[in-house]
């Protein structure tokens, strides 16, 4: 084994790129659950957005309008669970779990005539002047634009729920949706935008894992993605900037078993890949401790006549 | 103007049609997808729904109906009592690879021994596998309040590195020429899990899901501890007063739904899969979750779900090579069937009424 092979700086580097993915469908997720309403089914939109991200790049050649189809791919699956949560007022947790296999299908079904192709690939965005600074340069700014993207969403969502009226109005329905009902605000609505934002949110993230990541597509390829930004969610108590300290710390899991596998390090390589899920679940465990952070009317169901 | 009217009870009647409705909607809703593939939609659903059951060769197609059904209605009797009671546990794809990955293991340890004891005990073996994954998520909810749902599905990714690491490591057949996967169990008699009554599909794991379907209406309808799930599903609060311990609940019905899973897991492992290898579970976990819901949580529809769902399956690989169908297609009607009843259910909870003028 070389350890010496593994290099601390890009390691920070692709630290960053490898939080991504599941920062950004983290971070939307947060939203949804501020709002109220848990969606279960993040790994099924991230992989329709991880799909519809590649072949809208693969076939106009270009990665912007990639992203733009996954966010648009991401709301149209997570509509449906609007759908059947907010309207035909069906069980969320069951909700979330349709949408996951219905993903999974639905994606390979897309997918099979985008096996082997190329994406176009997706230029580095190098900051000039910042780019320049001797070794912090390279790690922190030249990252391609859904690096700086995600932490930019993490900001905004941040702010948006702490210094504005619809963060505010946001908190009330997820709190106590009866009361915000009773004040004149339409939860349900406002719960549809929340589902539809992370949903967007999931399949861009999906899509950073198929046109940037992993430069391919393969079936199943979010492998779990999904699920663990929802654990993210809940790791980061409902706060923005944890998600992505969160995203940093599996990111960085993540990135250290794929740098021992390649040293060679003598644990064998399946038992390394475990790594990332075991660490969330030790994660989880020691954060379950304070269950005070979660809104109050999380994965309860509303209706005015009730 | 159409209003929603909460019902004092769900509709008894509706909930036994409603499962049949989306059915239905999920067929038309199927058949336009096909068309869309290009493909014939009635003779698509016709090769799915039809000739599995009816046509040529039926003879081939209806002994498979128990094979792939049997693992289904077993891993989705155990998640049911879960789901009744609010607890997910949506990792009974590992817990069906742990049972498959513990039961061979006894099964090969003792290879080439032939005793008539080693079936049941890799039997045990195989319950305890998945019941002992099971136990994780049970444990850590009951110890730490941590969220089952999300903790039994990250284990699920840990059984599929562990069963990869088994087929090409421990496991791997000494006389496979290097090939990953394990010796095949239906070359060794005492351990592997033959068909009861030759041509019909039905080996030991079919006849343990029909068991363990009769053993489930029985617990729900006839022991109190079938009562403290249905009470805590129904009413949390009221059921804590009337002395029902969460967290004995959590363990027994994780427990079981592990040791089904486990079960069926090992009951493929040892007849129709017959070996471990790296990617020998085919998502059975995941797809029992539709059929515990298409059959109401209810044991004896859950063995009707099972078996469609199981002929969705088989009509779905008739498709695929007669009509050049692409298999996702089949996970996609799947996942369809499963919107589709969520979202019908609706009438079963609900009066849909038909207002002149909106009211208040």
């Amino acid at each position: 084994m070389d350890l010496g092979a593994i290099n601390p700086l890009l390691l920070a580097a692709s630290l960053m790129v490898a939080a991504t993915a599941v920062m950004i469908a983290a971070v939307g997720e947060l939203v949804v659950e501020k709002a109220g309403v848990l969606n279960l089914g993040v790994e099924g939109m991230m992989i329709t957005g991880a799909i519809c991200g590649f072949a809208a790049a693969a076939t106009t050649g270009s990665p912007m309008i990639g992203f733009a189809a996954a966010a648009g791919g991401g709301a149209l699956l997570a509509l449906l669970f609007a759908l059947l949560t907010q309207v035909a007022l069906a069980n969320q947790v069951a909700s979330g779990l349709a949408l996951t296999l219905f993903g999974l299908g639905m994606s390979s079904l897309i997918g099979q005539s985008y096996v082997g192709v190329k994406p176009p690939p997706t230029p580095d965005l190098d900051i000039p002047l910042l780019s320049d600074i001797p070794v912090l340069g390279p790690v922190l700014f030249s990252h391609d634009l859904m690096v700086y993207f995600g932490l930019a969403l993490v900001a905004a969502v941040w702010a948006f729920l702490k210094y504005t009226r619809g963060g505010l109005i946001l908190k009330a329905v997820g709190e106590n949706h009866a009361a915000a009902h009773a004040l004149g605000y339409k939860v349900v609505r406002i719960r549809v935008l929340a589902i539809l934002f992370g949903g967007a949110c999931a399949g861009l993230g999906g899509a950073y894992i198929s046109l940037i990541r992993v430069p391919q597509w393969t079936e199943g390829m979010t492998g779990g993605a999904g699920w663990i930004a929802l654990a993210l969610v809940v790791f980061a108590s409902w706060k923005p900037w944890r998600v992505l300290l969160g995203a940093y710390l599996f990111g960085g899991v993540t990135v250290l078993q794929l740098n021992l596998q390649a040293a060679g390090l003598a644990i064998p390589a399946e038992y390394l890949s475990m790594s990332p899920y075991l660490i969330t679940i030790l994660v989880l465990v020691i954060m379950s401790a304070d269950r005070s952070a979660a809104p109050a009317s999380l994965g309860r169901t509303f209706h005015a006549s009730q | 103007m159409l209003r929603l009217e909460k019902r004092p009870q769900p509709s008894r009647t509706l909930s036994y049609v409603t499962p049949v409705l989306a059915v239905l909607i999920t067929m038309v809703a199927g058949g336009l997808l096909f068309a869309l593939l290009g493909k014939d939609p009635v003779a698509a659903i016709r090769t799915i729904f039809w000739d599995p059951l009816f046509g040529e060769f039926a003879f081939y197609y209806r002994p498979q109906l128990l094979v792939k059904g049997g693992p289904l209605i077993l891993i989705a009797l155990g998640l049911s009592l879960g789901f009744k009671a609010g607890i997910w546990n949506i990792g009974a794809e590992g817990q069906y690879i742990m049972g498959a990955i513990a039961g061979a293991g006894v099964g090969l340890a003792f290879y080439p021994l032939e005793a008539w004891w080693l079936f049941p005990l890799m039997v045990i073996a195989g319950a305890l596998g998945g019941w002992a994954w099971a136990m994780i998520p049970a444990l850590l909810k009951v110890r730490f309040g941590t969220n089952e749902i999300l903790v039994s599905l990250m284990l699920v990714y840990v059984a599929e590195n562990f069963l990869a690491s088994m087929a090409i490591g421990a496991m791997k057949n000494p006389e496979g020429f290097g090939f990953p996967g394990s010796r095949n169990l239906q070359q060794y008699p005492s351990a592997h899990n033959a068909e009861i009554i030759a041509g019909t599909g039905m080996h030991w794991g079919v006849a343990a899901a029909f068991i363990a379907a009769i053993m489930a209406y029985v617990l729900m309808n006839r022991h109190i501890l079938g009562y403290q799930i249905r009470l805590t599903g129904d009413a949390p609060r009221a059921a804590k007063f009337s002395g029902v311990k969460p967290a004995r609940l959590v363990l027994f019905c994780l427990g079981t739904a592990g040791a089904l899973a486990g079960l069926a897991g090992f009951f493929e492992v040892a007849g129709p899969a017959g070996q471990i290898t790296t990617g020998f579970n085919v998502g059975y976990g995941f797809t029992a979750i539709i059929v515990a819901f298409l059959g109401r949580l209810h044991p004896f529809g859950i063995v009707l779900a099972g078996l469609l769902m199981a002929l969705t399956y088989i009509g779905g690989e008739a498709a695929q090579s007669t009509m050049q169908l692409p298999a996702a297609a089949i996970q996609v009607f799947q996942g369809m069937l499963l919107f589709f009843l969520l979202a019908v259910d609706l009438l079963t909870n609900f009066r849909v009424r038909l207002d002149k003028r909106e009211a208040a």
